[in-house]
Formats: structure tokens, sequence, C-alpha cells
């Protein structure tokens, strides 16, 4: 074992720590010594030796295994290869205990029994093996009916939240759009032909649960089209007391509806006078914090399904950005046509004019929205324009004026 | 005209092959090739060849920054 004074130190914190952890798994696997050595030494130096890429992977798939090396091989020989596997979650991230205890099995026989559930991607990620454990730890998985997500410039595994599985607010079933999503992507996310990744995350409410409007190129997010459902009785009883706030999680006796409700609307589009909730639904923008604060007396609507963002990602070759709305309202409902074929023609449009490691949201940027439009098929909408047109200057087109002789505006 | 489907895997082939050592190739700069020298090809052909030289093991997928489709060589990284 390395001396770790460094990392002895983490142990000491209130909390579970994982060097314990690494250290009781040290203790029968080379790699995960060696892992604690070159951390130690990461410390130390303030500098990581860890380098990715290369030519590693399972016959068939350029995608699911990440090549892991470190620098100073001849120190730390335990953890020269430390591959990483990602494993496709299921939907929601339900597992039986069995399922765990076989995958844990799978890993403590072809890996460093080191894992981490869940990585940001969503998968399951088995941190550290070598080269040549890699066909028979992909032999085990697949055997067991388990399959590799995605990575490197590929569609990723969707993701997705809980949604109707335990939550009330989902305005669509999360967790089978999520799953058929992964059906219909298996080529693009087994084999990488993109200008770089691609996710898709989906949230069932506006409380946006996966951070997809953060974290994915395609932020599915649930949303209603009629009118939040109120239980006046309920919001009296609120107001009363006789409901408590966070169900009795606060410190505070009963809600103000009007200072911890009505007043922080975002768009001031509610109103509590007379003991009388009232919201003006035209003006709501679902940002959920009424519903949030009153589960008990206000519902989403009945009207349901999702709006379409695209384009957020962490810096790279741009800063980093947030998705943006392309379509204000699409009725979930399985088998999900329009929203496969709408992926596909964005994936079309992208990989024809995309740069290397262009993501959608800049290419986005840098062609423009009309060019995006116009390239995916979908008619631009008011609830897609993020900022007012700050060009005095409107270039017509031929065909504008031929089109608009035709009783026609605006074609291109 | 179109390439039947064998002569288009090794129409692939030789393209990655002249490529390697000189410039990494992603699969959409092979489709944007091919559709260069055989404008009617459908490219769902391409996506298809390209998986019958990977599934075949004449080329592997790499990981550089991004993904790109090579003849396998010696492990990258390990050396980089
Ligand atoms: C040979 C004569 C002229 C030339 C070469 C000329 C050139 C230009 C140019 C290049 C611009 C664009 C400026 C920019 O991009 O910001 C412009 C804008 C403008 N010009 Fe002229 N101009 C001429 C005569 C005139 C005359 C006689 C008037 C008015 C009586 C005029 C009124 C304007 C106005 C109002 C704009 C601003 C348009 C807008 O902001 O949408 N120009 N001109
Ligand atoms: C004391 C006299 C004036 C002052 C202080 C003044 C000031 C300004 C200012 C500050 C702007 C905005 C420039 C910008 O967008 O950066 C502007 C724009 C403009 N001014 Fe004047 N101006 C004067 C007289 C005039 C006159 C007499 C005319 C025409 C006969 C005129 C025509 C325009 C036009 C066409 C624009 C461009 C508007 C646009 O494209 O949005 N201005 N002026
Ligand atoms: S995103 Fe909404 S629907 Fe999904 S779990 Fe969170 S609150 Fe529930
Ligand atoms: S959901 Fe948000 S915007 Fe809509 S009424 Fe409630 S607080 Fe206002």
């Amino acid at each position: 074992m390395h001396k770790t004074p460094l990392l002895d130190q983490l142990e000491s914190g209130p909390w579970p720590s994982f060097i314990t952890d690494l250290k009781r798994v040290a203790g029968r696997k080379k790699a995960a010594a060696d892992l604690l050595g070159v951390l130690e030494r990461s410390y130390k130096d303030k500098i990581t030796h860890w380098k990715h890429g290369g030519i590693v992977g399972v016959l068939g798939y350029g995608s699911g295994i990440i090549g892991r090396y470190i620098d100073i091989p001849d120190e730390f020989p335990g953890v020269e290869h430390f591959h990483t596997v990602r494993v496709n979650q299921p939907s929601g991230w339900f597992y039986t205990t069995a399922a765990l205890r076989e995958l844990c099995d799978i890993w403590d026989k072809h890996g460093s029994s080191i894992l981490n559930v869940h990585g940001s991607t969503g998968d399951m990620i088995f941190l550290g093996t070598t080269t040549d454990q890699l066909e028979p730890c992909f032999a085990a998985l697949t055997a067991k009916g388990w399959d590799l997500g995605g990575s490197g410039s590929a569609m990723r595994t969707p993701s997705c939240c809980v949604g109707q599985a335990r939550c009330e607010w989902a305005c669509y079933d999360t967790m089978d759009l999520c799953y058929q999503t992964t059906q219909n992507f298996q080529f693009e996310m087994h084999r990488p032909s993109f200008p770089y990744k691609f996710k898709v995350k989906c949230s069932g409410c506006p409380n946006d649960c996966v951070a997809a409007i953060a974290r994915a190129d395609m932020s599915v997010i649930g949303v209603w089209k009629d009118d939040i459902r109120i239980d006046q009785a309920a919001v009296k009883a609120y107001a009363g007391g006789e409901i408590k706030p966070a169900g009795g999680g606060t410190i505070y006796k009963k809600l103000d509806i009007k200072a911890d409700v009505t007043d922080l609307c975002p768009t001031i589009c509610m109103s509590y006078e007379g003991g009388k909730l009232s919201i003006d639904n035209k003006n709501c923008n679902h940002c959920m914090h009424c519903i949030n604060m009153m589960p008990q007396a206000l519902r989403i609507g009945t009207e349901t399904g999702a709006t379409l963002l695209l384009g957020s990602h962490a810096p790279i070759l741009e800063g980093a950005q947030m998705s943006w709305v392309i379509v204000p309202f699409m009725a979930m409902e399985a088998p999900y046509d329009e929203f496969t074929e709408l992926i596909g023609n964005i994936h079309e449009w992208w990989s024809e004019n995309g740069k290397n490691r262009e993501r959608t949201g800049e290419l986005m940027l840098r062609l423009g929205m009309r060019a995006f439009f116009e390239g995916v098929g979908l008619p631009p909408v008011p609830q897609t324009i993020r900022t007012p047109r700050a060009n005095p200057f409107f270039f017509w087109h031929a065909e504008d004026f031929e089109a608009e002789a035709a009783g026609r505006k605006y074609i291109k | 005209m179109a390439l039947p489907k064998a002569e288009l895997v090794e129409f692939i082939f030789d393209m990655v092959a002249k490529a390697q050592g000189k410039k990494q190739l992603k699969a959409m700069d092979i489709q944007k090739a091919v559709l260069k020298a055989h404008p009617d090809q459908p490219k769902n052909d391409v996506k298809f060849a390209i998986k019958d030289l990977i599934d075949g093991s004449r080329c592997v997928y790499t990981y550089f920054g991004g993904s790109f489709i090579e003849i396998p060589h010696e492990e990258g990284a390990a050396k980089h």
C-alpha cells in the first residue's frame, strides 16, 4: 500500500469517505491500491496524471468503452490501463437488488470493483479495467441482457426522471420515452458518426429533475397547456395552517399565501384575495413554484405533453449554453414517431453542416435559427424567439415577392 | 453511378487506408467523400458499409477528442 497522508485527512470529516471505501477494496485489488497512490500523487503535484482516448473498445462498437491510461505507469503499474465501461442504465434507474448483485459480480471478476452509480451521462460507470478484460466483461454483461451505453461522437445513453413511476407531476411517461428512444437509436449509440456527442434527457415537468435544460442537446421537458387545477379548500387549509408548509418539514407554522406564493410568481399572474386564489393561466409560464409550495392544493393541468429545447452543452468550442425552445408543445404519446423523426432530421442537418466537435447548440448559433428551422423542417413560432431582432435590415428574396403574389408570405 | 455493396466496402477501406497516418476520418468525412464520387449512393449504404468494415475487424473506431474510423494499429493513447 502506498503512503497517503493527504488522502487520509479526507477520512477525518463527518461524511462517509470514498478513501475508506477504496482502501477496503485495495486489500484485494492492486488497481485500487495504485489508484490511491496516483491520487495522492496528484494532490501533491496539483495536476492529473490521467489521459484518455485511443483505440480500445469491443468488437463492433465504437462506444461504451473509454480508454484511460496514466502518464507514470512505472510507478503505478496497477492502473497503467484503467479503462471505463459504461453500462446502459434502466430508465429511471430502477434496479432490483438481484440486478445490482449481478453487475457487481461481473465487475468484481473483470475489473477493479470500483463503480459509480451513476455518471452524469446516466449510465452506470464501471471504473477501471485492463484491455484484455474488455471483451470478457462485455460478453458477461450481454449474456445477462445488459448493454453498453454511448460515448464519443455518438448518440449518448438517453436518461430520464422517474416520471409517472413515482411522481404525479409527470406530464408524460418519461421512462417509456427514454426507453423507446434508446431502442430507436441503437445504431447511432454504438457507431459514432456525428460531429460530436448528442444527448437526450427527459424530465416530466419543469422542475427538470434530470437538469435536461443544461445537460442535453435535446431537452424534453414536460408541460401542460390548459389550466392549473386548484382545490380552493386546500388553499384555505394552507393559509390557516391546517396543512403545514413542506408537510411539516420546516420551522414555519403556516404558509403566507401572498408572500410565499403569489408575490413570487415570476409572471405576476396570480392573486389571493378574499380567501380565493386565482390564476391568469394565459400568462403562467409553468415555473412550478406555486405547485411546489402547495402540492395538496394545486396540480398540473390535464392537457399534457412536452416542450422540446435544443442546444445545451458545457464549454468545448464555445462557452456553455442552455437549451433553447424549438417546439413549444408536442403531445408525447407512444410510439413517438414525430419526436423520433425530428431527432433524425436534426442529426442529418448537424452532420451535414457541423464542424468537428461542434455541438448542435453551437451550430445553431453559428448558422442562425432561420437556417436551423429551414434545415430541420420546423415552423418558426413565437415561443422559439429568445431575443427580439436587433438588426434593422430585412432582406427580401425574389421568391418572397413571387410567393406573396401567389397569396403566401415570407417563404425564405 | 452508385456502387454495389461489396465494391463500396472496398472503396471506403481504400480511402481509410490511404488516409492512415495523414488524416483521421470521421464517419461523416467518409460519407461526404463517397457522395462526391457517387452522388446517387444512398447514405444508408455508407452506414452499413462502415458497419461491415468494423464488424469484420478491418477497421476500428478510435477516440482522440472525437470518434474516428481507422485501420487497426497499436494501442495509441498508451504511448501518446
Ligand atoms: C450616394 C448616396 C448615398 C449613399 C452611397 C448611401 C449609402 C448608405 C449606406 C451604405 C447605408 C447603410 C449604413 C449602414 O450599413 O449602417 C445607408 C443608410 C441610410 N441612408 Fe444612405 N446613402 C446615400 C444617400 C442617402 C440619401 C440621399 C438619404 C436620405 C435622403 C439616405 C438615407 C439613408 C438612411 C435613412 C439610412 C439608414 C437606413 C436604416 O438604418 O435602415 N441615404 N446609406
Ligand atoms: C439635433 C438633431 C439630431 C440629433 C441629436 C440626432 C440624433 C440621432 C441619434 C442619436 C440617432 C441614433 C444613432 C444610432 O442608432 O446609433 C439618430 C438616428 C437617425 N437620425 Fe438623427 N438626429 C438628429 C437629426 C436628424 C435629422 C434632421 C434627420 C433626418 C432628416 C435624422 C435622421 C436620422 C435617421 C434616419 C436615423 C437612423 C434611424 C435608424 O435607422 O434607426 N436625424 N439620430
Ligand atoms: S422532473 Fe417533474 S415529473 Fe420528473 S421527477 Fe422531477 S418533479 Fe417529478
Ligand atoms: S407555475 Fe409559476 S408562473 Fe405559473 S402561476 Fe404558478 S408561480 Fe406563476
